[in-house]
């Protein structure tokens, strides 16, 4: 390890102190001091993002792939996730202020943990290593659970997390032996070496049942069916910022890595497991869009709109084109930022002094406020993949994707199912515009407005004006571009 | 810097609802400055007609380009540009978006703001659908028409409101979506890697531009056309609406206010066939002979059907609507006899019906205004009682049934001759739906004018206001225009039209050309090839 290594890793060295210093901030005298937490947390992530933007101009003529024995990659790729799940994570921060305040659990600890799985993501961008990966996702994953679980005298709360841990748990061990299986056959958990290693081999069954049981793992985390029955319960029962965290940063995270180790370790094998995956793309989008139609619990109803999204994604990976790639990135992105523009209307609203969940207590919110309201239409337009919102440009890239690689069904489940997401989605708007006689209770504090702003803002800039999102992306596909082999789209 | 007058005329109604939106909250000055920017609207649109040359040809047809990159790296650009037909079709929009305001004045009493700003927020999503000239373009457009229309019926709606906006939207954008995909499918399509367009020497990358595609469309091989084409019929088709897809438009226009079902059958309905002509045709020249015997079946059950059905109807507003989808099966048969006339009968048939239907939901929003009862039964003998009403009630109906001297009768007859032309029984199915679409009007405003005025509540119903007068006169002086003198509207589309039968099947001119005689009318043309 040089000097050189250490710029590299710079960032997650930095959050990592700041998450330990979190942690014992109680001990030292801090405990009652709640309020300071935010703040301190916003710091971290405020130092850390500036820490990523500063190393990646440091980094940009090195050679990624020798840092820590090829473990490890400050590429455009992972940086634009990176700064993407430290802008969504200060959001997070910002949706969990009142909740906090409101309960009688300790910020500080609540926040650690938050950053502490904000470490795990950013290994997991940058992991060109399977081990480096899968230690990043279980930092994630555990601090996941306890979140999950944090409100530890909610029932519901409680149960999500006991029933996200074993199924986590299990999840995760069926991944480890997917790549230990994979590390027998290509004798490397390096990414380019298993690529190289693999292009040799014509056929294998280990190798093969190793692909499965990785892509199965990684299914798990990104709530594809038929892995995806923890996704309801999770996210009803879950305290809403942590389902939040999960539906967004969290699962980016995993999208991350679902497209780096498909595009850069297992092209060479797509002919093998592409059709699995275009079957569970389908059944994510069908069941997932279906089952949100008859959810009355909005959290319920988004999580099976998670899961349909996780189809949607599914599209750019195994259609291992540059158009999907740079749909992977793209969608992420902007299903991130529609998410939290969603969950902090979400929590504006209150009944019987609790958060909101159900469909009915939108009921009038357009009169109550309006502007708010507008913004939560714009955000499921968005969600629906209708112009001039970024979802739009989002899945036309992952469609796109799909039509070029000649994927033709699968492209048509994919808008049929977008236009029945409508449906549930408008039931939403139904209650908030054609409603009327009722009043909405709502809370509206500053920080869910900043999310909801910053929100609107990502969702309608991007989607009226693309172009310099798309180049962005364009540029952080490069580094895999180049190790994937990937059909390049020539319209440059 | 030079902002294009398209745009001006796109962008005036958005501007105008923003303008509302942060500006005004008294229902008055909403109200007028509503009717203040779609006025201005409509004279800009005017302007546009008096600086538009119907005379250049070829590519030239398409003018007041306005092309700015948008998304680079995909192809995307901002292009506007219109030809006649898209003129005409701007005209009315900006002309029935001016009648859809004014005549809500009265018909609206709640949430009068938002109403306004949808309305205008809608128009500008139709102008912009008719001046795209990129497929991307187009498609936001399309898409952002739906959001205003889902709100404008799901808000002042009828009883049933929610179902029919819902109903509505769900079928509208799962056509659209479908049209995404042949979209998508014409884009990339290419040879080994390289794109279409390349190959054939029009640039180096893939494009949207939909002129680039009217250049290619026939180069394109007929099996992948023909599933092109089938996105595309989706898309368009429930648009329309053509049977069978019509199930959407008689709950839409039912449930929806007045305006919204002036809009939706002046405009938005035409976004349909406008589809076809600018793009199924031209860029799929193959699959439309192919596939013109099922379409013109289709639009030939849809005149019959819709006919029979709209007889049977004992809401008002009902029977209009189905009415619609009988008008539209017209506009579709003349479409796809492929020649000259039937294009020219079947965009002035898209022009008229806006009119003269726009004009009949109007009238029956008036009568509802008044009694709240759209039933046939509940009246008979109002001729007595509101006599300016009734006389106008008859022009409006006399056109719709294409009596001579008034609009509907120049696009019906110009469609039927076209027709003729290519199948002579395909104008005799047609001729029953004038005689079916003459009856159900005739019997309708023999059961609610004539007869004995014996409903005591139809005593005292006061007859039109000025307000009403005035916009109602304006739209029968269209009607007379266009019956007696319709020559600047076929000059306009004139070489549009031979634009479009050119790409669409370039042996109709050769045919044409090949006898001595030089007439201009061959008398067969071959379906298919």
């Amino acid at each position: 390890m040089t000097w050189s290594d250490v710029v590299f890793m710079l960032p997650e060295i930095v959050l990592t102190i700041g998450a330990s210093l979190l942690l014992i901030a109680p001990v030292m005298g801090w405990r009652r001091r709640d309020a300071a937490a935010k703040w301190a947390m916003l710091a971290l992530l405020a130092v850390t993002f500036a820490t990523v933007w500063v190393c990646s101009y440091a980094v940009a003529g090195m050679e990624q792939s020798r840092m820590f024995q090829a473990m490890f990659a400050l590429d455009s790729f992972s940086i634009f996730f990176k700064l993407l799940f430290i802008a969504a994570m200060a959001m997070i921060t910002l949706l969990s202020d009142d909740f906090l305040r409101e309960s009688q659990y300790s910020a500080w600890e609540y926040y650690s943990l938050l950053a502490f799985a904000l470490t795990g993501m950013m290994f997991m961008a940058s992991g060109i290593h399977l081990a480096s990966i899968y230690i990043g996702l279980e930092l994630m994953s555990l601090s996941s659970y306890i979140l999950a679980g944090f409100f530890k005298n909610e029932r519901k709360s409680t149960e999500a997390a006991m029933k996200y841990f074993v199924l986590g748990a299990v999840s995760s061990a069926i991944l480890l032996y997917g790549i230990s299986l994979i590390y027998g056959v290509t004798g490397s958990l390096n990414l380019l070496t298993i690529a190289r290693a693999m292009s040799t081999i014509v056929s294998n069954d280990a190798l093969m049942f190793g692909i499965m049981l990785l892509g199965a793992g990684l299914c798990f985390k990104i709530a594809a069916v038929p892995f995806h029955v923890w996704t309801p319960d999770v996210y009803e029962g879950a305290p809403t910022p942590v389902t939040a965290f999960l539906s967004t940063a969290s699962k980016g995270a995993a999208v991350a890595i679902f497209a780096r180790i498909f595009y850069v370790g297992l092209h060479d094998f797509q002919l093998s497991w592409n059709s699995i995956l275009a079957t569970i793309a389908a059944l994510s989008m069908i069941l997932g869009n279906l089952a949100a139609i008859t959810q009355d619990n909005v959290k319920r109803m988004l999580a099976y709109s998670s899961i349909g999204h996780a189809g949607y994604v599914l599209l750019g990976i195994l259609s291992m084109n540059e158009m999907g790639l740079r749909g992977v990135l793209l969608y992420t992105l902007v299903y991130v930022f529609a998410n939290l523009g969603i969950w902090a209307t979400v929590l504006m609203l209150r009944r019987h002094e609790y958060a909101g969940e159900r469909v009915d207590d939108f009921e009038g919110l357009s009169q109550r406020a309006p502007f708010w309201a507008f913004a939560m239409v714009v955000f499921l337009l968005s969600l629906g993949g209708i112009p001039p919102t970024a979802g739009f440009i989002g899945k036309y890239f992952l469609f796109a994707a799909a039509v070029q690689a000649g994927y033709g069904w699968l492209a048509v489940v994919a808008v049929l199912m977008s236009a029945v997401s409508i449906f549930f989605y408008f039931r939403i708007v139904v209650a908030m515009y054609l409603r009327e006689g009722r009043q909405a209770d709502v809370a509206i504090t500053t920080p869910l407005k900043i999310v909801a702003a910053v929100s609107l803002a990502v969702t309608l800039l991007f989607g009226i004006a693309p172009a310099p999102l798309v180049k962005q992306v364009t540029q952080s596909s490069n580094w895999i571009a180049a190790h994937a082999e990937i059909l390049p789209h020539a319209g440059r | 810097m030079d902002i294009g007058i398209l745009n001006i005329v796109t962008y005036l109604p958005l501007l105008g609802a923003a303008v509302i939106l942060f500006f005004f909250s008294d229902p008055k000055k909403i109200r007028y400055s509503a009717t203040l920017f779609a006025a201005i609207d409509f004279l800009w649109s005017l302007a546009l007609w008096w600086n538009f040359d119907p005379t250049a040809s070829g590519t030239g047809i398409f003018q007041f380009r306005w092309t700015r990159a948008w998304i680079p790296s995909l192809g995307v650009n901002y292009d506007f540009g219109i030809d006649g037909i898209a003129l005409l079709l701007i005209v009315l929009t900006t002309f029935m978006g001016l009648i859809a305001i004014w005549s809500s004045y009265s018909a609206i009493d709640h949430r009068q703001k938002e109403y306004y700003v949808l309305l205008l927020l809608l128009q500008t999503g139709m102008i912009g659908t008719f001046c795209a000239l990129d497929f991307f373009l187009f498609y936001v457009f399309w898409e952002v028409m739906l959001v205003p229309m889902y709100f404008l019926i799901g808000i002042w709606g009828g009883p049933r409101k929610l179902y029919a906006a819902i109903k509505f939207f769900l079928y509208t954008l799962a056509g659209s979506v479908l049209m995404l995909l042949s979209i998508l499918g014409l884009y990339f399509f290419n040879d080994d890697g390289i794109p279409f367009l390349h190959i054939h020497g029009l640039g180096n990358g893939y494009t949207f531009s939909i002129l680039q595609y009217h250049n290619i469309g026939h180069l394109i091989p007929p099996q992948l056309q023909f599933w092109l084409f089938l996105g595309f019929f989706f898309g368009f088709a429930i648009k329309v609406p053509m049977f069978p897809f019509h199930t959407w438009l008689p709950d839409a226009h039912t449930e929806a206010p007045t305006a919204g079902s002036i809009i939706l059958a002046a405009v938005l309905l035409k976004m349909g066939t406008y589809g076809f002509v600018r793009i199924a045709l031209p860029i799929l020249p193959d699959a439309t002979r192919q596939l013109i015997v099922p379409i013109v079946v289709l639009s030939i059950i849809g005149i019959i059907y819709g006919a029979l059905v709209t007889l049977v109807q004992k809401d008002m507003k009902k029977l209009i609507a189905y009415s619609s989808v009988s008008h539209l099966g017209f506009v579709m048969l003349g479409m796809f006899a492929l020649n000259p006339m039937g294009l020219k009968g079947s965009v002035i048939q898209m022009v008229n019906h806006g009119i003269s239907t726009g004009a009949l939901f109007f009238l029956v929003g008036v009568i509802y205004e008044r009694r709240h009862s759209r039933m046939i039964a509940d009246y008979g003998g109002l001729a007595k009682q509101m006599p300016m009403y009734a006389t106008l009630f008859l022009i409006a109906a006399l056109s719709s049934m294409g009596l001579p001297a008034l609009n509907g009768f120049i696009g019906e007859f110009t469609i039927l001759v076209g027709a003729a032309n290519r199948n002579i029984w395909w104008a005799v199915f047609a001729a029953v739906g004038i005689v079916l679409g003459a009856a159900y009007l005739l019997w309708l405003y023999q059961r609610v004018f004539w007869g004995p005025l014996d409903n005591p509540a139809n005593k005292t119903v006061r007859d039109l206001n000025r307000r009403e007068l005035a916009l109602l006169v304006s739209l029968v002086a269209c009607m007379v225009w266009i019956g007696i003198y319709p020559k600047p509207i076929f000059d306009m589309i004139d070489k549009p039209v031979e634009y479009v039968v050119q790409k669409v099947d370039p042996n109709y001119y050769q045919a044409a050309a090949t006898p001595a005689t030089g007439g201009r009318q061959p008398a067969t043309v071959e379906a298919s090839k």
